[in-house]
């Protein structure tokens, strides 16, 4: 359910490149899901920036971006202490119930992101997670130590130039994809259609698309789906593997 | 007690503010976050014949003070509206309710109003001749005096309801239009629809929309939109609904003072999913501050007349 609110930023620093992690504070109560997003509204923009929930504990959520553009770039710039009109509660979030016990993560460079509270709610539901993650360069990895000691059962770096685990994409960190219980997966939208066509088992895709209002007012970022039409920010963003045409 | 009710085509509203076609959904989703009875009413999602997905993504380009839309009226098509979005949007609505219609032809134009006109909760059909964002059909009936006159008078031959006809503001002469409007027997008009726009990127030196353009709308357009309110009031006799980058209580007073009869606000409602409920709760005391007892009173005011 959605809600607005006013969140102070106790945090905004860089984690890697042009990747900035952002820590919240405010009534965070909406934020209910692991896969859900938040809705920045800056000062200089027109419209909200969407960014997805990274973590959350307690009135205290987490965020993290990369300066992809001018809106991005204008987040960046904010100090901590600074205040921000927020739309907590937006999208469905990942279902958590269909993991089974040996579930396996993979997230492409800023797709991580959102994976890392799911990693953590597996971990406390006593399953075992597997992490991938995929990245362009060793500069712009993040969070592997931070899944680690979240509990995931084993975390798989891959870097395209190779200058940070296994060289190539998160695939190719993953030795048999359909060796385990199911599948969470967000990021670039080339390696999310390479794991549709490679996995036999059933998974979750977190999509991206450019998006209007965020909360299904505009149809700005509808998509076709086997079940007909879908927003991707309301019925989405994620949405089960036998939904998605790629 | 400043009185806010005004009268839109012989209909008395509780206010002026109507939140604008394709911004408010069919309403009931907005009603899980607030009462939307508060609304003077509010013009429900563009409904044609059939069913239409719309054009492809990306639909959305920022803009400085505004926005890009190529939405391209995605909607189930009237006989779902029907049977489907307007029992959930009588639920938690009890006011007659703007049924927004878009068509191709003539002849679906008036099927649609047809089918829209035996809706008990439907107080106003607005007829969209100005949608920028499809080939053939939308903007094309709003371009030209002529045509425009032939979709009023084909919809009025099908419905007893008040007809408001959307105009697009992509035209030589808007005043030329909303006069041909009334007099195919339009009950009002309503004004201003997005203006074509595009933006490109620059990483990929291609346009960010799909559809390439789009129709920009937002603050920017305002004081676009408010002149050519002003133009449509001096040229009609018949009631004219103004809009384009409404955003606070002021604009919507400014936009009386045009001539505006009612208000409907669009982009704000994508920025903030509670603009309308803010700009009706804020309006008494802007009212107040501008020394303004009814506000139906100060409509078309600026003309001095």
């Amino acid at each position: 359910m959605l809600s607005k609110d006013v969140f102070t930023i106790t945090k905004n620093t860089p984690i890697a490149r042009d990747v900035l992690e952002m820590v919240l504070q405010g009534p965070a109560d909406a934020v209910a899901a692991p896969g859900q997003f938040v809705e920045i509204r800056l000062e200089s923009r027109f419209l909200r920036r969407p960014i997805s929930v990274c973590d959350r504990s307690g009135d205290s959520v987490t965020l993290i971006y990369k300066v992809v553009g001018g809106g991005t770039a204008d987040m960046a710039a904010l100090p901590a202490g600074a205040r921000l009109d927020v739309l907590t509660g937006l999208g469905n979030g990942f279902d958590l119930s269909k993991s089974g016990d040996r579930p396996l993560l993979l997230g492409g460079g800023l797709g991580a992101a959102p994976l890392y509270w799911l990693c953590r709610e597996l971990v406390s539901r006593g399953k075992r997670p597997t992490v991938a993650m995929g990245f362009d360069t060793a500069e712009s990895v993040y969070y592997a130590d931070k899944f680690r000691e979240a509990g995931a059962e084993a975390v798989l770096v891959a870097t395209m130039d190779g200058t940070l685990g296994v060289k190539g994409t998160v695939l190719d960190a993953v030795e048999d994809l359909n060796a385990y219980s199911y599948f969470y997966t967000c990021g670039p939208k080339p390696m999310m259609a390479a794991i549709a066509r490679s996995a036999a088992i059933d998974g979750q895709f977190s999509l991206e698309e450019r998006m209007g209002c965020g909360f299904g007012a505009c149809m700005g970022c509808s998509i076709q789906t086997r079940s007909g039409s879908r927003r991707v920010c309301k019925e989405g963003p994620v949405f089960e593997k036998e939904e998605l045409i790629w | 007690m400043v009185k806010t009710n005004v009268t839109l085509c012989g209909v008395e509203l509780d206010n002026p503010i109507i939140p604008a076609s394709g911004t408010f959904g069919y309403g009931y989703e907005f009603a899980e976050l607030y009462d939307i009875n508060c609304l003077g009413t509010f013009s429900f999602k563009g409904t044609t014949r059939q069913a239409r997905f719309g054009n492809p993504t990306p639909r959305i380009a920022e803009c400085t003070a505004g926005m890009i839309n190529s939405v391209g009226l995605q909607n189930p098509g009237v006989e779902a509206v029907i049977a489907q979005e307007l029992p959930r949007l009588k639920a938690c609505f009890h006011k007659p309710v703007m049924a927004n219609v878009s068509g191709f032809s003539i002849d679906e134009y008036a099927e649609t109003c047809a089918m829209l006109d035996r809706e008990e909760q439907v107080g106003w059909l607005e007829v969209n001749i100005s949608c920028p964002n499809v080939h053939s059909g939308g903007m094309s009936f709003g371009k030209s005096p002529a045509s425009a006159g032939e979709v009023t008078r084909a919809v009025k031959a099908v419905t007893k309801k008040p007809v408001i006809m959307k105009l697009s503001p992509n035209v030589d002469d808007i005043a030329a239009i909303a006069r041909a409007c009334e007099d195919a027997g339009a009950d009002g008009v309503s004004l201003v629809n997005t203006f074509l726009g595009m933006r490109i990127d620059l990483k990929t030196r291609r346009p960010v929309v799909a559809n390439r353009s789009g129709g920009f709308s937002g603050r920017a357009i305002f004081p676009i939109a408010l002149r050519m309110v002003y133009e449509v009031y001096e040229a009609v006799g018949i009631p004219v609904v103004g809009m384009g980058g409404v955003s606070t209580a002021e604009d919507v007073i400014e936009m009386m003072l045009a001539g505006a009869s009612a208000v409907e606000v669009g982009a704000a409602n994508l920025v903030d999913p509670f603009a309308c409920r803010d700009l009706v709760a804020t309006l008494p005391a802007v009212m107040e501050r501008y020394r303004i007892e009814s506000l139906s009173d100060i409509v078309g005011q600026a003309h001095g007349k």
